[in-house]
């Protein structure tokens, strides 16, 4: 089994409000000296057998596609081995 | 005979019906369409209504993108197809690459539901040719991810070329840049809005009837072609 991680942030120039509003909240806990919070998405994705080139491929389609939204998300995608999963 | 105009109802569809209804007070036919078939049942003209399709996961629109009536809507749309995308309708033509740009959520996270002024600024589309061009309007607007977004350079093209339908007046509800409530593509076939004009048809029930012209314009549009 292969485990593969996408992470969907939103791009630095689009207004992120559900981020601000959590950094909002950061002083009510007492937290000082946050600068900004921003709110992204992570994706857990398990495929059978191996991952070889073609299946990597695919699995950037699913992130450009569907995962994220070119026009106002980034996604990084992060291969984890067996070991960690 | 009077045209048919297919409703698309999403699992989490809201306002399908009231969009139905008002094809039908404009002098259409309702042709009721399910997400799940691969048939639009020969309509004239389709109408994607509001409401919250899959739940609004993953962003809005986007997994009803992929449902199996959209590979037709989307083929025919690009054929020339009058498609209306109504608030959640909207942000699945977006997702679709239909229209460009994406709807977000509201700057101020808060759900809205007002009565809105607009003024709707190209009356050459196939939805919009009952208006007068500048014509402003009173339309309800209730949305949670309605700030169109875009790039500058996109933005600037669709101003360039006329291709804003609708802008917001007095306030800018949601954190729309340039105001924007609706757009259309190049062909002026495809129109998104992310106000309700289905809910401004009648007064008894919404604002006043300034709705009502989205849908008997695309019907002199259709009787027309």
């Amino acid at each position: 089994m292969a485990r593969v991680v996408v992470d969907v942030m939103l791009k630095p120039e689009i207004l992120d409000p559900q981020g601000q509003a959590v950094q909002g909240a950061l002083g009510r806990l007492g937290l000082t000296g946050v600068i900004s919070v921003r709110q992204g998405k992570r994706f857990e994705v398990e495929l059978d057998g191996d991952l070889d080139d073609v299946r990597l491929a695919e699995v950037h389609r699913l992130a450009e596609t569907l995962l994220s939204n070119p026009v106002i998300e980034d996604y990084v995608i992060r291969v984890e081995d067996e070991a960690s999963a | 005979m009077s045209a048919r105009v297919g409703v698309v109802t999403f699992p989490g569809s809201l306002d399908d019906r009231d969009a139905g209804r008002a094809i039908e007070l404009a002098g259409g036919e309702y042709v009721p369409l399910w997400h799940g078939d691969r048939d639009l049942k020969q309509v004239d003209a389709v109408v994607l209504p509001g409401g919250f399709s899959y739940g609004d996961y993953l962003r809005a629109g986007a997994i009803a993108r992929f449902a199996p009536v959209m590979d037709l809507v989307i083929d025919q749309a690009k054929a020339g197809l009058p498609v209306l995308g109504i608030c959640n309708g909207f942000q699945v033509l977006c997702e679709s690459h239909l229209l460009p740009g994406v709807l977000v959520r509201n700057n101020h996270l808060h759900f809205i539901c007002r009565d809105q002024r607009l003024r709707i600024e190209n009356a050459a589309t196939a939805w919009t040719s009952d208006y007068e061009t500048d014509q402003e309007v009173v339309i309800p607007l209730k949305n949670m991810e309605g700030g169109f977004v875009a790039a500058d350079h996109t933005l600037d093209e669709l101003e360039a070329e006329g291709r804003i339908v609708a802008r917001y007046l007095d306030v800018n509800p949601n954190g729309s840049r340039r105001d924007i409530a609706g757009i259309t593509n190049a062909a002026g076939n495809i129109v998104g809005l992310m106000p309700h004009p289905e809910h401004a048809v009648e007064s008894l029930t919404g604002p006043g009837t300034d709705g009502l012209a989205f849908f008997t314009s695309v019907l002199k549009a259709l009787v027309a072609a």
